[in-house]
């Protein structure tokens, strides 16, 4: 009878290494936390939640989220029910400058300090920016001063010079997936010319917010490809999505990603990006229903996306802020995040 | 106006089952057929509510 070869256990090393240095787990060691047995999950998430408490802090960063431009995207992205190269049942709109004040001050409402305005497009054009434009002054002669963000796709150096002096503080451009998954989930533009974008912003000074969809048919090892490329740019923070199967889309029979599956995620990506604020945002509610909200904020998540996203529904904000008290999680202030 | 299409998928509520339909209506979806006449509605989600506009019946919404 041989004995079983002496593993190393992925935890134990993450607790020395992450925990206690600030060292974010490379793709092989993600790759194993994504291999766990499902009875380790708690172990995981508890690990997680405490390097995000160390790296990270209590406070919890609520954002709102509102689709200026929804639909008629020529891009082929195929998880998203924007596009207009499938079937899908969504029509365009635009959301008119009372619309989107709003909704800022809805948000505000909420205690959130940040509000992202994005739109469907590969990039805007003069018609949008001018559009952000009036719509952020017209915020702050509301006398909204929540933070700003904005998604318009990819952008050129004009573009994101003409953001940072609009006062826009933070871009969200998504990588969506591992570099080698990218050409099966988009053809139209590549996962380098998202990389350029995120480069850009950079170096503008804005923040960058970076992050991706699971379950869009990658491997375990995409996973954790994904979770290396995304710390590798070190981005400020991170969204978390998972697949919401969009009716019309080539996903649209894709299977839900399973709870189990979605919080070794969850903790595998906290445990790759210590410092990141980690965000959990849109397919919570399909992948984990009520419970899995909670549980993913004891599991290494730190910022969250309170009422509607762009097209589809999340729970009310309500229900979000009183789990947030009842975890004593406090809302990071606005003062806080200048 | 009584409802006879679906409105996530459009179709006729006594021609399929609706059940997966309904459940994505309940958790995640607006509406994005007309109930009564099936045209794909506009429909603009916001942080606290959406609205959907059918050219032919008007607007309805989270609120109402
Ligand atoms: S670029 Fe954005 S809006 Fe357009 S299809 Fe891709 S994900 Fe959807
Ligand atoms: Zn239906
Ligand atoms: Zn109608």
């Amino acid at each position: 009878m041989t004995a079983a070869p002496e593993q190393v256990d992925v935890l134990g090393v993450a607790r020395e290494q992450v925990l206690e240095r600030g060292v974010g787990l490379s793709e092989e060691q993600v790759l194993a936390v994504l291999s766990l047995d499902d009875d380790r999950i708690p172990e995981l998430l508890e690990l997680a939640h405490q390097v995000r408490m160390r790296w990270c802090g209590p406070e919890v960063e609520v954002e709102g989220i509102v689709s200026l431009k929804t639909g008629g995207c020529p891009e082929d992205c195929h998880f998203c029910s924007q596009s207009g190269q499938f079937p899908s049942p969504v029509r365009s709109a635009w959301l008119d400058i009372p619309g989107l004040v709003r909704a800022a001050r809805q948000t505000r409402d909420t205690g959130a300090t940040e509000f992202c305005i994005v739109a469907a497009v590969r990039g805007p054009d003069k018609r949008l920016l001018s559009q952000v434009r009036d719509g952020i002054k017209a915020i702050r002669e509301d006398g909204n001063d929540i933070q700003i963000a904005c998604s318009l796709g990819m952008l050129t150096q004009e573009q994101v010079d003409e953001l940072v002096e609009m006062g826009v503080h933070r871009y969200n451009h998504n990588l969506e997936t591992a570099r080698s998954h990218f050409p099966n989930v988009v053809t139209t533009h590549s996962w380098e010319e998202r990389w350029d974008t995120l480069k850009m912003v950079r170096e503008a000074g804005m923040e960058v917010c970076c992050g991706g969809i699971i379950g869009m048919g990658e491997t375990l090892e995409q996973r954790a490809e994904f979770a290396v490329q995304l710390a590798a740019l070190e981005p400020d923070e991170v969204p978390l999505n998972f697949l919401i199967p969009n009716p019309g889309t080539p996903y649209e029979n894709y299977p839900v990603v399973e709870g189990t599956e979605a919080l070794k995620t969850v903790g595998a990506f906290r445990l790759a990006l210590p410092r990141t604020i980690l965000r959990f945002a849109g397919g919570r509610e399909l992948t984990f229903g009520d419970l899995g909200a909670k549980q993913g904020m004891l599991g290494g998540v730190n910022a969250i996306i309170v009422g509607n996203y762009l097209t589809n529904l999340g729970r009310p904000a309500q229900e979000d802020l009183d789990m947030l008290e009842e975890l004593s999680m406090p809302i990071k202030e606005l003062s806080k995040t200048l | 106006m009584t409802a006879v299409y679906c409105g996530y998928c459009g179709k006729g509520l006594e021609e399929v089952d609706h059940a997966a339909c309904t459940k994505r209506l309940r958790v995640i979806d607006p509406p994005r057929f007309c109930s009564a006449c099936a045209r794909r509605m506009v429909v603009q989600v916001t942080p606290s509510g959406w609205t959907a506009t059918c050219s032919r019946h008007g607007e309805i919404s989270s609120s109402a």
